[in-house]
């Protein structure tokens, strides 16, 4: 008996693995033609390269490239997901702290509005969104399309229905005492929210930190609507699509371009990942 | 008297995030709805050019067969891969719940997938749907994968299957994660009575397991069903759509899916009003259908 179970668990290790290297095996391939030449790949796109320096000359040809924008596509993009993120976690956790202790039918009528909108796809708003934000543009001034505003605009509008129900969740088991005592002490609301409250939240700021910061930084459709194609201001996924769509597949560097795309997002993986599984698991339970 | 002294905090803190409300969804949201009822087009500004035609938009997409089709391939996009992420994570779950040497490393393996875009997973299988698979059957000698004009993404229906390999791969991980957490929930000594009451493995699956994480169920159900149904990025960067395809004598996209028609109509063929029927419908098709899975999956919990 013992023995069987030996056995079977050697079997399941060698399904694991194999499966595991099947999993990766996407991985294995940008990497491995990331550091060839376009006769290499298409002389077999599976072998190892013969030189692997390639991979820098290939990287820096992205990097400077002025057709792809790479670099400035990667400063955008670090731009638009900071600032997104801090004014969402900002943002949604004093409104949700204001939502859980007010207990009022308007506070309630608030959250439950907001939880509702989870459910409107992006598809339903997106055109008239453009038209709107066009129409904002020639009323005010503020330059909503192709733009950093409009865009960190949008992303808020789009993560806060979530982020305010994880800090939601969150806030309401805090007790209320220490608040209470804050407040005897002299500490005027907004004092009590940032001082007392905030760094108390620092768990579910991390999750909801982690779940728009992966939602942002690979979005695609809402960039393309807001800040369009040919835009001095792009994101990755935008500059990728654009390189990587044309007609003529220089697959050596869209590889490359890809696999660039991806370095960013598996370091920090590999040093946050109990919080990134964490944070992308709060996420589905809405 | 504290009410009063929280009012003006309440205001204060709330403002930010009702401006970026209404300013993103609630007016594009009422918009949307009435601009499905008009003309509307990228070229006409806000409201001059603007006339109400009634159900115009809505009788045009039932006479448009490249809708019609979208829909069907979406609903069986949606059904196969939601079947196919389930079984394959559920599948992985288990796996990775066993003692094994190095689960903490296969648990990241299969998770990080679902941390790239789509968009950008797309180009990658891409590259490999068009050379890495031939040179693999070149390599093992398999005829049909090494054949040039054989290639998954050249025809429609093989198009598809390979958007729901390319769906559960990315997804797989995460849904994993999902089922890993429950079943980590269920209490060892449960396994080890049934085990010693000499229950087999798979009776021990279906009595106990499976009901154990009914409730991860519901929730990894209606995330693949969501998600399937709003497909967009993949489908962008994988097939483009494309390749051509009859569909009641006219030529259509082959794999367009719903959210790519609703863009393609919209943008491309300059039909905003047009476009923006389609996206009503989708929205209230997502609506229903979810509502349905969550009821009857909330029921069965219920029933365990």
């Amino acid at each position: 008996m013992k023995k069987r179970s030996r056995g079977a668990s050697v079997g399941l290790e060698i399904l694991a693995i194999v499966l595991f290297l099947l999993f990766l095996f996407p991985f294995f391939i940008v990497v491995v033609n990331s550091a060839k030449s376009p006769f290499e790949i298409t002389q077999s796109p599976l072998s190892l390269p013969a030189n692997w320096l390639k991979i820098f000359q290939n990287m820096a040809t992205i990097w400077t490239s002025v057709n792809v924008q790479y670099s400035s596509s990667f400063v955008s993009s670090i731009i638009i997901t900071v600032s997104s993120l801090v004014l969402l976690n900002i943002l949604s956790s004093q409104a949700a702290w204001v939502l859980v202790r007010t207990k009022t039918k308007l506070s309630m009528s608030i959250f439950v509005l907001f939880i509702a909108a989870m459910v409107i796809p992006f598809q339903i708003v997106m055109f008239p969104l453009l038209s709107w934000f066009r129409a904002i543009t020639d009323f005010t001034g503020i330059p909503l399309l192709r733009s950093y505003i409009g865009i960190v605009l949008a992303y808020i509008g789009f993560g806060m229905s979530q982020s305010i129900f994880l800090f939601h969740g969150f806030i309401k088991s805090i007790p209320l005492e220490l608040e209470e005592a804050a407040t005897i002490d002299g500490c005027r609301p907004a004092q009590t929210f940032y001082q007392i409250v905030f760094p108390i939240l620092r768990p579910i700021h991390a999750t909801v930190l982690v779940l728009n910061g992966i939602w942002i930084w690979n979005d695609y459709l809402l960039p393309l609507l807001i800040l369009g194609k040919g835009n001095s201001v792009m994101t990755i996924p935008l500059a990728v699509s654009n390189f990587a769509g044309a007609y003529v597949k220089q697959w050596d560097l869209i590889l490359t371009a890809i696999l660039m795309a991806m370095i960013p997002i598996v370091i920090f993986f590999l040093f946050a990942q109990k919080s990134i599984i964490k944070g992308m698991v709060a996420g589905s339970i809405k | 008297m504290r009410k009063r002294k929280h009012a003006a905090i309440f205001w204060l803190f709330l403002a930010p995030v009702l401006f970026a409300f209404i300013v993103v969804i609630v007016v594009p949201f009422i918009l949307g709805a009435y601009y499905s009822f008009t003309n509307w087009s990228a070229t006409a500004r806000t409201d001059d050019a603007l006339k109400l035609i009634g159900l115009g938009n809505y009788i045009a997409i039932l006479k448009d067969p490249s809708f019609t089709y979208s829909f069907i391939l979406t609903a069986v996009y949606t059904v196969f891969n939601m079947i196919a992420i389930n079984v394959v994570s559920f599948g992985l779950a288990m796996l990775v719940t066993r003692r094994l040497k190095g689960r903490n490393v296969y648990r990241a393996g299969f998770f990080i997938p679902n941390l790239i875009g789509g968009l950008i997973l797309g180009y990658v299988w891409q590259f490999i749907f068009d050379n890495a698979i031939p040179s693999i059957g070149t390599l093992l000698g398999i005829a049909s994968w090494a054949d040039p004009t054989n290639l998954l993404l050249a025809r429609s229906g093989t198009a598809l299957l390979a958007m729901v390999l390319v769906g559960t791969w990315q997804y797989a991980g995460y849904v994993m994660v999902i089922y890993v957490a429950a079943i980590e929930t269920i209490p060892q000594e449960l396994i080890e009575a049934a085990q010693i009451d000499g229950a087999s493995p798979m009776r021990r699956l279906r009595s106990i397991t499976l009901p154990m994480i009914r409730q991860a169920l519901t929730v990894t159900i209606f995330l693949t069903l969501v998600n399937s149904f709003k497909q967009f990025d993949v489908n962008v960067s994988l097939t483009g759509g494309g390749p051509s395809a009859m569909f009641l004598g006219q030529p259509i996209y082959g794999t367009q899916l719903l959210a790519m028609n609703i863009y393609n109509q919209g943008l491309k063929s300059d039909d905003m009003a047009g476009g923006q029927a389609r996206a009503v419908v989708f929205f209230l098709v997502l609506v229903i259908v979810s509502v349905i899975q969550v009821t009857i999956s909330k029921k069965r919990e219920i029933e365990l």
